[in-house]
């Protein structure tokens, strides 16, 4: 796996990261870096190891093996420096209940050597009309806000974001997706996690595929789709009784309709297409088809289901 | 700001939420002054508790619902709120920011403290008005150094619990049969005078008995002494550094529901 992060300064380093827990290896060797000012996001399903990596780089966790420096410091050490320049959305945070939207966005701040301003966070995570409304009178979405708005009091230069939009409706992901873009705009670095692809493929500027415990593929979401390595699938119907010839390595999906991936659909498009010929059969409904994004992700992550591991 | 700043600001906050809270404000205030009736009401304010030379029961059942009060705005409360908070994740989301965790761990202990103090002038004041209990000033160091002991020595208490409590559901349940049984026992809801030497001899194992016995000890005015009962303090503070202990081991900032 070739990790190329983009020229600049690094914010996120991680180095062959492992994380165990008792027998359960949760993640298995991981690389990435980050570099400042991007919009990193680790896709995957649930049980692939997001939230243990992230929580390993926000510091709540401690690993197995491996180096890991963000912002330049060891998060396990949880120094106060870090600390102070990185914010967190978890994926299920509580807060003071009986305090308002400002109250708590205020004691946050105050936290933080140079907090931005209060009414500035809320505004900008659109919950200046809730202001003054007590966190036990918010709704789902706008506790949600509230979580982003706590991240941002502190001003910080990096951002984790942890399935920032599990459970919402589509316009309320689209409001927050607006909102990380805007912090995108800010210019701070931001890594979130996700198991929605078209979120990844939305916000970020580069994405991980993540799938039990290990990267399966690291690139822009585009060059992700549509890579090189990637099998393209060739697929067709025989009458029955009619077998292609073994050497084609071409395998019976159910009845009379066979598939073929390969990363060189030329040579056995043509072998397979020569040997029909010289067999007088037909190749009903045949179809080459180049993976779309979704499909590579389901085929990464698709071993995890087979294996069933956590 | 700097760590102690942080936790002074912090207790600022746990106050608002804490009155914004009416369970915990019903529960942690109204309580004593509703069993300060009860016990007056069923033994007779002026009566005297054994015999004629002995202690007025307002003056015994004042002490000794200071102590129940201040059982309950700080172990109790502490227990309730550490648990609700860790199952909320109100401590993970603490925890992610650079506020030192003691500075958080202080704020609510000081709080809880200084409920506690409030607590006590509020009792006394209210037997002082209505059953004309005598006010212990001349054993104010006392009062002040067993309330400090005490109040500190239940919180860390508190966080012990907190710490062996499996989740928010069950804390009421635990808390409370971790203190109700001891309050019949400890001179609290009951004079132990008439009781079985035995029961005495369980009861003093824990620290709640002697704090009522402390306390019991300032407010009665029959006696003489500047009020330092020494040996409850130490069994008190003992109690106090085991659950700090406990709480060391057991404590935990993420949610275990």
């Amino acid at each position: 796996m070739t990790a190329e992060a983009p020229a600049g300064e690094v914010a996120i380093e991680v180095r062959g990261l492992r994380k165990s827990y008792g027998s359960l290896e949760a993640v298995r060797g991981i690389d990435l870096s980050v570099v400042r000012g991007e919009v990193f996001a680790m896709l995957g399903p649930n049980g692939a190891g997001k939230t243990t990596t992230v929580e390993i780089l926000e510091g709540y966790r401690s690993r197995s093996s491996g180096e890991v420096r963000v912002l330049g410091h060891d998060p396990a050490r949880r120094e106060r420096d870090l600390m102070s320049r990185m914010g967190i959305v978890l994926q299920q945070s509580g807060v003071q209940q009986y305090l308002t939207v400002r109250e708590v966005v205020a004691m946050y701040a105050g936290y933080y050597p140079h907090p931005r301003d209060v009414d500035e966070v809320i505004e900008l995570v659109g919950l200046a009309d809730a202001a003054n409304r007590r966190i036990l009178q918010l709704s789902g979405g706008q506790h949600r806000r509230v979580d982003v708005a706590l991240a941002l009091a502190g001003d910080p230069e990096l951002l984790f974001l942890d399935e920032p939009t599990t459970g919402f409706d589509p316009s309320a992901r689209r409001q927050a997706w607006d909102t990380v873009r805007s912090l995108a705009g800010l210019g701070k670095t931001v890594f979130l996690t996700t198991h929605f692809m078209d979120e990844a493929q939305a916000l970020a500027d580069r994405v991980a595929i993540i799938a039990r415990g290990q990267i399966v593929a690291l690139g822009s979401p585009n060059t992700l789709g549509a890579r090189g390595s990637q099998a393209t699938v060739i697929r067709f119907s025989l009458p029955d009784g009619v077998v292609p010839a073994e050497e084609l390595g071409i395998t019976r999906v159910s009845g009379g309709a066979w598939q073929v991936q390969t990363t060189e659909p030329t040579r056995v498009l043509h072998e397979l297409t020569g040997w029909a010929v010289n067999a007088q059969v037909e190749l009903v409904g045949l179809e080459v088809s180049r993976p779309s994004l979704e499909d590579v992700y389901l085929a990464l992550t698709s071993e995890e289901d087979q294996e069933g591991a956590a | 700001m700097s760590g102690l700043a942080l936790s002074i600001r912090q207790v600022g906050y746990e106050n608002r939420a804490f009155w914004r809270n009416p369970i915990a404000a019903f529960f942690t205030f109204f309580f004593p002054l509703m069993f300060m009736i009860i016990f007056n009401v069923l033994f007779g304010g002026t009566s005297r508790i054994g015999g004629a030379s002995g202690l007025r029961v307002a003056d015994f059942y004042t002490p000794a619902v200071i102590t129940f009060g201040v059982i309950t705005a700080t172990y109790t409360n502490i227990a309730m709120m550490i648990t609700g908070a860790r199952d909320l994740g109100i401590l993970k989301r603490m925890r992610g920011t650079p506020l030192p965790p003691w500075a958080f761990m202080a704020g609510r202990i000081v709080h809880s403290v200084l409920l506690a103090f409030l607590l006590v002038v509020i009792v006394a004041a209210f037997g002082a008005l209505f059953y004309s209990v005598h006010l212990p000033w001349d054993r104010l160091p006392a009062l002040i150094l067993t309330l400090a002991i005490a109040s500190g020595s239940f919180c860390a208490l508190g966080l012990a619990i907190a710490g062996l409590v499996p989740n928010a559901d069950s804390a009421p349940a635990i808390v409370q049969f971790s203190v109700l049984p001891l309050n019949f026992i400890s001179n609290v809801f009951v004079d132990m005078r008439g009781a079985p030497a035995w029961i005495n001899t369980v009861s003093e194992i824990f620290p709640i008995r002697h704090f009522a016995d402390a306390l019991m000890g300032i407010w009665n005015p029959l006696t003489s002494g500047s009020g330092f009962y020494w040996g409850d303090l130490a069994v008190i503070a003992a109690w106090g550094v085991c659950g700090v202990l406990v709480a060391m081991r057991t404590f935990t900032w993420e949610p275990r529901a």
